[in-house]
């Protein structure tokens, strides 16, 4: 599991780049993540997601998919992809900090 | 082809084939397509024959599961081929899958066309059934033959199912 930097600060990640302990992420790391995600500006609309992911996260245990961010998080399917064109749930997952959700559907 | 030091190449694009009409032939396709755009793989859809009824705007919302000749069931051909049993299976198959929150056939559909992902179907099963565009959901983009299926699906895998 490799220790890499993000915004100065030590953090477990696995090999594809999802956060091993959600507890090591702030707020702060995100611009940093998005940007290697090719996500220049984080947006009103990126916060929404990223902020429905962690809360998912901290009460189930597990990311949501792309079928529930679209149903419950108010940021519909068409912009879910708009903002996060290489896949909804799995990158704001990788900027939210939290694992990979592994939903089907 | 890489030595075993590097790890393959991962994927960037697929098309589906979705041609058949019951609902077990139906949703594996969609899945599949809407899983690699989860991924943010490109994904295109391509209905052709049977396949047709998933995007047919009278006929989506009425896919049946097969209960004749579908050995999965473990249901008795004879008993499956009787008046009603494949309306009840189906919606006993319905049930289970909202339970687990999966979409019905037009959601799901409506859905992955609103990821991204194009929608095509077969001219020569449209002239076949005597079909028109407009027969289909807005979200198919056209009716195309085969050459231009291939054209689309160029530098992708092709899946059909």
């Amino acid at each position: 599991m490799p220790t890499t930097t993000v915004a100065g600060v030590a953090v477990d990640r696995n090999d594809e780049g999802f956060f091993t302990d959600p507890d090591q992420w702030t707020e702060a790391m995100a611009p940093e993540l998005a940007a290697a995600e090719g996500i220049d500006t984080l947006t009103e609309n990126h916060w929404t997601v990223i902020k429905f992911m962690r809360a998912e996260y901290a009460e189930k245990g597990t990311g949501p998919t792309v079928r529930l961010l679209g149903k419950t998080s108010g940021v519909s399917v068409k912009e879910l992809y708009q903002l996060f064109p290489k896949g909804p749930a799995k990158v704001a997952a990788k900027i939210a900090g939290i694992p990979k959700p592994r939903g089907c559907i | 082809m890489g030595d075993t030091t590097t790890k393959p190449d991962p994927i960037t694009k697929v098309s589906v084939i979705i041609s058949k009409g019951s609902l077990e032939g139906i949703y594996p396709g969609l899945i599949m397509a809407n899983g690699a755009r989860a991924e943010g793989i490109e994904a295109n859809l391509f209905f052709t024959f049977f396949g047709l009824d998933a995007i047919h705007q009278a006929r989506h919302e009425h896919i049946k599961l097969a209960t004749v000749g579908n050995p999965g069931l473990h249901l008795p051909t004879m008993a499956g081929g009787l008046p009603g049993v494949s309306s009840l299976m189906t919606r006993y198959m319905n049930h289970k899958m909202e339970e687990l929150d999966i979409p019905s056939i037009p959601e799901f559909v409506e859905m992955i066309a609103d990821s991204g992902a194009g929608m095509y179907a077969c001219k020569a099963s449209v002239d076949l059934f005597g079909l028109e565009k407009n027969d289909f959901i807005p979200q198919v983009q056209d009716v195309i033959t085969v050459g231009e299926f291939y054209e689309i699906a160029a530098g992708g895998q092709i899946i059909f199912t």
